[in-house]
């Protein structure tokens, strides 16, 4: 991929990726903040309440038609966690020019609607429309406490609140709800003003349209943001596990039980790590996908991530209650595996095939290149995916060995269901 | 093959039939590092009672889905990690109406093809490796029935229908499921497993003659048999039961208000009739209409809303839901609404601007290989083109639109299904 990467304004940088095999283009403007416990709620909120309305197209209604006009361009508010950094923006989707019947130009038009959201909401007073603080501060107390309905994405947070209590890093995406409840629209603006002035902004562009062309389109759509002393992104700290791991153990009325483990991997050998991952959880041809969920039928799904940025590995496993000791050994035996290099001929070359299958394929979606491309430069790396992949055809089954040796348990999360339902 | 250009939204389909009834598909996608391939039978959730050899048989609920699970097992292994251990990320459904097999990867691809072709057509199973799968596929079926947006539809699609076989999860139950045996599994493989029953389709930048020789090379030279089905005759359009109720652990009570519509008869119509179902939801409750922003506005809804029309074998519905405060009010407003819009008709810009709309997300969903692949199986299976809807976007008129909210948005045909969260989660 020819990408472009320019600071276009102070502390405003375009990424653009030129492609015309799509059926559309897709542009992101996302602001960059440090994730931080006080205002983690704020900045969940606010793209929520600027989505609500502009000066030009004041309501939901108006702005929807204004969408619907541009071939059902779609404009999502985006909140994400990129390291310990909170990104927060819009992401707009709308059919490349070639397939617009009256010959209009999308890109542009979309661009400036953008544009419009982040800098122009509809305001009274010097505040945003108190309905529309209201409406969103419900909706974001709904939406954390909806994590609950899914179980096994409520064990996943609930173990790294745990785990990383102390750290940035355990802060949710959204922020908790006793922040939210104290947000109100005088703080919500303030804010606002605020993060305007100090947040790096990225800006990514993938599709037909020239590097002129977006360039001069999101300088005009941003040409009203005010720069003040930019805050740079937060770089994650690695810390160490504890001298025993912790356990924590929580009830709810559920038929199955959801078991997260935390680990901390003491070391900086990235490419290794990631094929430690792949082999211990991180593929349907994993250690603990084959053995604890196929040969032993011990949990319905088992599966590991690493957390690159901040050197956490976790496994998230969904198990009879009755099961847990059966699925927590069996799942260190699986990292001893690892640890010891005890995998047959086929488990390193058929993990790095996975992972490169998964960089290689990344280049086919806009989606995954906006996510992939914000999650580089939220964290200050700079590596594109064919980078990533020519490192990890160097790792040696010895660098693996040595860096699964540094994985170490940390806290272990198990939610039980309140009986021993079957 | 036959080669079809569709110049308006840029795409182009080759399609064969072998000798043996087998239908194949090639979209290529010049430009783009993925390759697809989806291999489907037209066999699902609600075919369990069918023909086979003169003989009508009655098969366990769950039983296409637990056949899926199965097929990956072969004599040598396990075709799953075959593929996997090649760089494809391999995965497999059941619906109600089709069972598809499918993998993606960037290299080896046509060895890919081959495992793929290869573990559909050629079933090994044993009775322990039947039974052990007890487990897992009970295991999955509580973990569907823990999740609130599954039990939500499951409920309202029991209110709405009486006998149809839409009425039962795919998955079955644990108690269906402990009736499946070896040689059940091999039964239904042979009567829906034959080439003339399935469809492959191959998405990417692969070369067609390649694909067809290794197709013509694993499968089975013969096709088979129509297989009559049975989906229990069609209902009149008043629902089983008005409402269902009940508890789970959520936060806040979620909803699925259902209409019953007239089951499609293939062809183009039913293309037509998917477009105009579509449509007339979302003038009258899509995110754009002014009901949405009424209910929004008035914290009856939130961004969860969504509303959709769902053609199955035998049965149409539409349904609307997501969380809310008071579900029955939803529903009351969405039946007013279509009432207003039946007697007041449809303001012309509004209708424009939602065919535009409709026609952007229709182009845009052709990025995903996935969609692209089920959109031409499930075409192919029904009798018509999926790549024509611009052509029938501009057959289809305000008229349409209004006829289909007089006949099916009427309190007559609705039912609703809530889930409220328990008492002690309702601080």
């Amino acid at each position: 991929m020819n990408e472009i990467r320019k600071e276009i304004m102070e502390e405003v940088y375009l990424t653009y990726l030129p492609a015309d095999k799509f059926k559309t283009g897709e542009l992101s403007i996302q602001m960059v903040t440090p994730l931080r416990k006080e205002t983690a709620g704020l900045n969940a909120m606010l793209p929520a309440v600027l989505r609500r309305g502009t000066m030009r197209c004041p309501d939901m209604e108006s702005l929807a038609a204004a969408l619907d006009r541009l071939y059902g361009a779609q404009i999502d508010y985006t909140v994400r966690k990129k390291g310990e950094n909170q990104c927060v923006g819009f992401v707009a989707g709308f059919i490349d020019d070639a397939y617009v019947p009256a010959n209009e130009k999308l890109m542009e038009q979309v661009c400036r609607l953008m544009g419009e959201l982040l800098l122009d909401p509809v305001t009274r007073n010097g505040r945003f429309l108190p309905a529309y603080v209201e409406g969103e501060k419900s909706n974001l107390i709904d939406a954390i406490r909806a994590i609950r309905n899914d179980k096994r994405d409520y064990a996943d947070l609930r173990l790294l609140q745990e785990m990383c209590a102390d750290e940035p890093y355990g802060v949710s995406r959204l922020g908790d709800e006793e922040s939210a409840q104290h947000i109100n629209n005088q703080k919500l603006y303030q804010h606002y003003q605020n993060l305007l002035t100090t947040s790096r902004v990225e800006v990514f562009y993938c599709g037909s349209c020239s590097w002129e062309r977006v360039e001069s389109a999101v300088l005009e759509a941003l040409s009203a943001l005010p720069r003040g002393v930019v805050e740079m992104p937060a770089v994650a700290q690695l810390s160490l596990p504890p001298e025993e791991p912790r356990l924590v153990t929580e009830e709810m009325d559920v038929t199955q039980g959801k078991l997260s483990m935390g680990f901390r991997c003491d070391n900086t050998d990235i490419p290794a790590m990631i094929m430690v991952n792949l082999l211990f959880g991180g593929s349907s041809n994993s250690k603990l996908f084959l053995n604890v969920r196929e040969k032993l039928s011990l949990c319905y799904y088992a599966s590991s991530s690493f957390h690159r940025v901040k050197g956490i590995m976790t496994v998230s496993s969904g198990i009879e209650t009755k099961d847990y000791q059966k699925a927590y050994d069996e799942i260190l035996k699986q990292l001893q595996a690892v640890q010891r290099g005890d995998w047959e001929e086929w488990e390193v070359p058929g993990a790095l095939s996975t992972m490169i299958n998964s960089l290689q394929s990344l280049s086919d979606t806009q989606g995954g290149l906006e996510n992939f491309y914000l999650g580089q430069a939220a964290t200050g790396q700079a590596e594109a995916p064919e980078d990533l992949a020519a490192q990890l055809r160097q790792v040696t089954e010895e660098r693996i060995m040595a860096s699964a040796g540094t994985v170490k348990l940390d806290t272990v999360y198990f939610l039980k269901g309140k009986e021993d339902v079957q | 093959m036959k080669e079809t250009k569709y110049t308006r939204i840029g795409e182009k389909t080759l399609w064969t039939k072998l000798a043996n009834g087998l239908s194949v598909c090639i979209v290529p996608k010049p430009g783009f590092a993925r390759k697809y391939a989806f291999f489907s039978t037209r066999y699902g959730g609600m075919d369990m009672r069918f023909q086979l050899n003169g003989e009508w048989l009655d098969t366990p609920a769950g039983i296409a889905h637990y056949l899926e699970h199965k097929m990956f097992d072969t004599e040598e292994g396990n075709a799953l990690q075959d593929l996997t251990k090649n760089g494809a990320e391999p995965n497999a459904f059941t619906s109600n109406a089709i069972t598809a097999y499918y993998f993606d990867s960037t290299e080896h691809f046509y060895d890919n093809l081959k495992i793929l072709l290869s573990f559909v057509s050629v079933p090994y199973f044993t009775e322990e490796s039947v039974a052990k799968e007890q487990g897992i596929i009970g295991q999955e079926i509580g973990m569907i029935e823990d999740n609130p947006e599954w039990q939500v539809y499951k409920r309202l699609i029991e209110c709405l229908y009486k006998t149809s076989p839409a009425r039962v999860s795919v998955a079955g139950s644990v108690e269906s499921i402990s009736h499946i045996t070896a040689q059940t599994l091999y039964d239904c493989h042979k009567a829906f497993y034959t080439p003339s029953n399935m469809c492959l389709c191959v998405v990417g930048d692969v070369d067609a003659a390649q694909v067809l020789s290794i197709t013509e090379e694993i499968l089975p030279k013969e096709g088979g048999p129509v297989i009559p089905r049975d989906y229990g005759g069609e209902e009149n359009l008043t629902p089983a039961v008005k409402e269902s109720v009940c508890r789970m652990e959520v936060s806040m009570p979620s909803f699925l208000a259902g209409f019953k519509c007239r089951p499609g008869k293939g062809g183009e119509a039913q293309m037509r009739q998917n477009l105009i179902g579509d449509l007339a939801c979302d003038v009258l409750m899509g995110e754009s209409s002014p009901l949405y922003a009424k209910l929004y506005a008035d914290g009856l809804i939130n961004g969860s809303f969504g509303s959709c029309y769902e053609m199955l074998p035998g049965v149409a519905y539409a349904y609307a839901g997501g969380d809310s405060n008071d579900p029955k009010a939803v529903q009351q407003a969405i039946i007013k609404e279509a009432a207003r819009l039946v007697k007041e008709g449809i303001d012309d810009a509004y209708y424009q601007r939602i065919v535009r709309a409709n026609f952007g997300s229709t182009l845009k969903s052709l990025n995903s290989f996935e969609n692209i692949a089920v959109s031409m199986v499930e075409g192919y299976f029904h009798g018509y083109d999926p790549y024509r809807f611009p052509e029938v976007f501009d057959s289809i008129g305000k008229e349409d639109l209004i006829d289909f909210l007089r006949e099916n948005i009427v309190e007559s045909h609705g039912a609703i299904s809530i889930i409220n969260p328990k008492e002690e989660s309702n601080s």
